[in-house]
């Protein structure tokens, strides 16, 4: 059995996952929710490292910063049948 | 006003619908919660057992890419043929219909801003090394067939962000990529039958374990690890192909 107390770090870093978690689900922007939920996934994967497990870190530093919200992003544009990409032209 | 008084009433509806609802759960979590061992205190006796033998036993100075490709090897077979199905299903689902008679020509809107272009370049080769480190030497420090492929896969995107879908195209042929990600499946499956062949059960490590905190350590996790690395890039890049040409079509269509 391993028994360890919670340090003063890891209860800083779950805090920010936890304000993270709630500005992701409060953003009624969904752009900027895509945005918002990539800066979240880097808090868990502060937290991952601090919790000393770097192999999930790692993954985690991929999927949820490039290859999630790459695909929400597709598919939220393809879905609204263009209105993403009318606003980042914006010419 | 009828019609907002309706809207009024249909929220109240779902208002006294969901709040049982999400008391329950609410409730559920919090018997849960308070039923959960205190933090820090690990009480898996797989856990504790592995984290003791698999050096000595493997040699592989990261245990968890010991526990993927070896203990729990079947596992990880498992979940390569879930994302292999996957992928299919995608591919499957957003093929090409048929109902555009030729395939449009595809934009021309490379990225024109030269300092883009530079950096953009360096930092996909800064991350495809650094892809390929995190597999080479997944089994003796953090990292692994998964995490080196999703790396790589993300740093070909940055070809598309910091170039031109045309350059995307280029590199993101399915021709090639098609045969990779069978390969990275297949060869786990093949690796997995090599025991077989020998007389071991399926997958059983069929290498000497060899010296600890190298790369000729760990036996056969070696090669499953390469083949995970293979599916995994050659998957995600598949999954962006698919989604990028479903972004790029109507925009090709509109400018027609």
């Amino acid at each position: 059995m391993i028994v360890a107390t919670l340090v003063p770090l890891q209860a800083t870093i779950l805090g920010l996952v936890a304000i993270g978690a709630t500005c992701v689900a409060l953003c009624r922007n969904t752009l900027r929710q895509i945005v918002l939920s990539g800066v979240y996934g880097l808090t868990l994967v502060i937290l991952f490292v601090v919790l000393q497990a770097p192999d999930v870190a790692l993954s985690m530093l991929v999927v949820s910063t490039v290859a999630y919200p790459l695909i929400v992003l597709v598919a939220i544009a393809r879905s609204r049948h263009g209105d993403v990409e009318d606003e980042g032209e914006g010419e | 006003m009828s019609l907002r008084l309706k809207t009024r009433t249909r929220r109240q509806i779902r208002g006294a619908v969901a709040l049982p609802v999400l008391g329950a759960l609410g409730v559920l979590l919090l018997w849960g919660f308070s039923g959960l061992p205190a933090f820090g205190n690990f009480h898996g006796f797989y856990g504790t057992l592995l984290t003791k033998i698999a050096v000595p036993q493997r040699h592989t100075t990261n245990v968890v890419t010991a526990v993927v490709f070896d203990y729990r090897g079947l596992d990880t077979l498992g979940e390569e043929f879930i994302l292999f199905a996957a992928v299919v299903g995608v591919l499957l689902l957003l093929r090409d219909q048929g109902e555009d008679e030729e395939k449009a020509e595809p934009p021309r809107d490379a990225v024109t801003s030269d300092a883009l272009r530079f950096w953009g370049l360096i930092g996909a080769g800064g991350a495809i090394a650094v892809g390929l480190w995190l597999v080479a030497f997944g089994y003796v420090t953090p990292g692994g067939g998964f995490q080196g492929g999703v790396a790589i896969a993300s740093a070909i995107v940055v070809c598309y962000l910091a170039g031109s879908y045309r350059s995307w195209l280029r590199v993101s042929s399915e021709e090639v990529l098609d045969p990779v990600e069978a390969t990275g499946a297949g060869g786990f499956a093949i690796v997995g039958l090599a025991a077989l062949i020998s007389g071991l059960p399926f997958l059983r490590n069929l290498l000497g374990p060899g010296e600890v905190g190298t790369l000729f350590s760990g036996g056969s996790i070696a090669f499953l690890n390469w083949t995970v690395a293979l599916e995994v890039a050659a998957a995600n890049v598949l999954l962006y192909t698919q989604f990028l040409e479903q972004y790029i079509a109507p925009m090709v269509r509109g400018r027609e």
